[in-house]
């Protein structure tokens, strides 16, 4: 019998299976993070990436768009009243080069070296510099209405979900009745009472807009209210308010964006609707709504005065439309067909 | 069930008393009194305060008030048409708008059904893509933007079809403004019915009635389109609003003679009473068709039925 103990192992008898220190990583069932999913299935959706995109780019032109031409929004040029568009360079190849019916306004009137991106107004003010000013202020107005919509819908919403019993019967009935009455009658009417201002309009936006909100709190809360965690922080002593702000709002936030971002078209829909039926932001501010306003009553004649802005209006739209069905799917991919 | 289409006529009811409220507030708190002729002396003009009931407490005032609304009496016009009672200004005008609105309603209805299943049956091709296009393009695009367009195309450029309303012509004038009023209803009739369609045709049912050897028309119309509706009439409430955003609008652009374009002249011209005839009656007809569109579902899907009542 050999014994055990005359054995030796040397240095060579074992060699390492794999030369440096590297990890071995399961590709196939690696996990990831949530928010590295809902990237992966934003990125996914051509539309909404696209829509992104557009949107990124009229904010961007929103900011620096009316700087560029060195007119002012509100600078009036009557000489200049109602030229067509002329861009430079493209009117090299016979596009926007400021015929009117057949004559070259600009050469007629001698304004060789003058040019209005867009056109003038009837006024003479440069539509490309309105444009994005009437961008930027339809996005302030949109944007403020829809966060203080957020604010309010949610902290209703949770509230009335938290409590239950009595509170919730009174406030739902409360957000049943006011829900009734038509946002159209209501925005008009307090179009008409309060002065006409951006900050009018976004009043008239919040006192409907949040309605919609606290129900999607609302219902996050009363599905959130049973679980575990919320049992184990009342266990530890955690107060209502502390329950409902530091433990249930975080889990709703997915939700919210999503409908923030449903609700931001809408708002501006909503501005442009005021701005058409004359209680929009007061000129020579513009607005998409009071550009559109404006140019549709010289449309049968001078239709360049209402296309830019309707189609930014258009494009703006579809693309946060497209944005945020994009980012419901990424958020939650079992919503889709909802 | 009864006790839930009574619950929903209660709420009904007190949004119409809140917007009565709301409106009779507007009143008092608009500047300027019915009588500010500056020849009324200040007994005069206390006597026409008691004649029309202005001395009277606050709350006998608004009950006055309320009456007379829903009565139907919405005083006199006090720019537009000078001392013109307001109800003799609406009632033709409700016609031509609800007209309009049906017209809207039904046409998108149809359409957006016919696209939606088109959609469903051709899920993932190139029809599928295109019926989704068109929908988020009606979903995104406002209607006057719609109606805008064409007016100036359709109507100016081609000439097909009458600019502006033109009342000896009705059929024809109405073509426009339906059609505009319509993209946003088809849209999203298009849009609901195309998801549900795709799950009810994926149910167990309907592949039962597939292996049974129904022709395919005839399984979409017989079996599957039924549980589909159920769904769609719960959109049916938002697309009102909808409609009824967009007859104003629409209704200035093609001037047409309807509701819509009196709110929008009379918002123009500070005629408070027109105003407030005009939004009590859209109000009105918004919260009774809200009522309908909540019971038609309470009776027509018996899940709703029954959950209801166990609650």
């Amino acid at each position: 019998m050999t014994q055990v103990k005359d054995i030796e192992f040397k240095d060579d008898d074992f060699t390492f299976a794999h030369e440096t220190n590297e990890k071995i990583i399961d590709k196939t069932y690696n996990t990831s993070s949530y928010a590295k999913d809902v990237w992966s299935h934003f990125i996914k959706n051509k539309g909404a990436v696209i829509g992104a995109v557009i949107i990124i780019l009229i904010v961007i032109m929103a900011i620096v768009g009316p700087h560029l031409t060195g007119h002012t929004y509100k600078s009036i040029i009557i000489e200049h009243a109602s030229l067509t568009p002329r861009i430079p360079f493209l009117e090299n190849f016979g596009l926007f080069d400021g015929t009117f019916h057949g004559k070259n306004i600009y050469v007629e009137k001698g304004f060789q070296d003058i040019y209005y991106w867009f056109g003038a107004d009837t006024q003479g003010r440069d539509i490309f510099t309105r444009v994005w000013e009437g961008t930027r202020i339809s996005l302030i107005i949109a944007v403020t209405a829809v966060l203080i919509d957020i604010f309010v819908g949610m902290v209703y919403g949770l509230i009335s979900g938290y409590f239950g019993g009595k509170i919730d019967m009174v406030m739902q009935r409360i957000a049943e009745i006011l829900n009734g009455i038509p946002t159209l009658v209501i925005v008009t009417l307090l179009g008409l009472v309060l002065p006409r201002g951006i900050a009018s309009i976004i009043f008239a936006l919040m006192i409907t807009g949040w309605i919609g909100m606290s129900r999607i709190a609302r219902a996050q809360v009363l599905k959130l209210k049973e679980q575990e965690f919320i049992l184990a922080s009342k266990t530890l002593g955690a107060k209502n308010f502390a329950i409902i702000f530091k433990d249930i709002l975080p889990n709703i936030f997915g939700q919210i964006i999503i409908m923030s971002m449903f609700s931001i078209p809408n708002a501006i829909f909503t501005e442009a609707f005021l701005s058409f039926v004359g209680l929009g932001v007061p000129a020579p501010m513009a607005s998409l709504g009071s550009l559109i306003s404006e140019g549709y009553k010289s449309m049968t004649i001078y239709p360049h005065m209402m296309m830019s802005a309707i189609i930014v209006l258009a494009l703006l739209m579809l693309s946060l439309n497209l944005f945020a069905d994009g980012l419901r799917d990424a958020f939650d991919p079992k919503m889709k067909q909802m | 069930m009864s006790k839930y289409i009574l619950k929903r006529i209660l709420i009904s009811l007190a949004t119409l008393f809140v917007i009565l409220f709301v409106l009779f507030l507007m009143l008092e708190f608009m500047p300027g009194s019915p009588f500010n002729d500056e020849k009324l002396t200040e007994a005069q003009r206390i006597l026409l305060n008691a004649k029309y009931g202005l001395d009277q407490p606050f709350f006998v005032r608004f009950f006055n008030y309320a009456g007379n609304m829903l009565k139907g009496d919405f005083g006199v016009s006090y720019v537009i048409n000078k001392n013109f009672a307001v109800t003799s200004m609406v009632v033709d005008r409700f016609f031509v708008t609800i007209r309009i609105g049906l017209q809207a309603m039904i046409l998108g209805s149809i359409v957006g059904l016919v696209l939606g299943i088109i959609a469903a049956i051709k899920h993932n091709t190139w029809v599928d893509t295109l019926c989704s296009v068109i929908s988020i393009i009606g979903v995104s695009v406002p209607s006057y933007v719609f109606a805008l367009a064409l007016a100036y195309y359709v109507g100016f450029k081609m000439g097909l079809f009458p600019i502006l309303y033109n009342p000896a012509i009705p059929e024809q004038s109405s073509v426009l403004p339906t059609i505009a009023l319509s993209l946003f209803t088809i849209a999203n009739v298009a849009r609901f019915t195309r998801s549900e369609m795709i799950d009810v045709l994926g149910s167990d049912y309907v592949q039962l009635a597939q292996s049974k050897g129904i022709k395919e028309w005839k399984l979409i119309i017989k079996h599957a389109l039924r549980n589909t509706l159920i769904p769609i009439i719960t959109v049916m409430g938002p697309l009102l609003v909808g409609l009824l955003t967009g007859s104003m609008v629409v209704e200035k652009i093609f001037g047409i003679p309807g509701l819509g374009s009196l709110m929008v002249l009379a918002i123009q011209n500070n005629d408070y009473n027109v105003v407030i005839a005009c939004a009590f009656i859209y109000s009105a007809l918004y919260i009774f068709t809200m009522l309908i569109v909540d019971i038609l579902y309470g009776v027509i899907d018996p899940r709703i039925r029954v959950a209801k009542k166990g609650a």
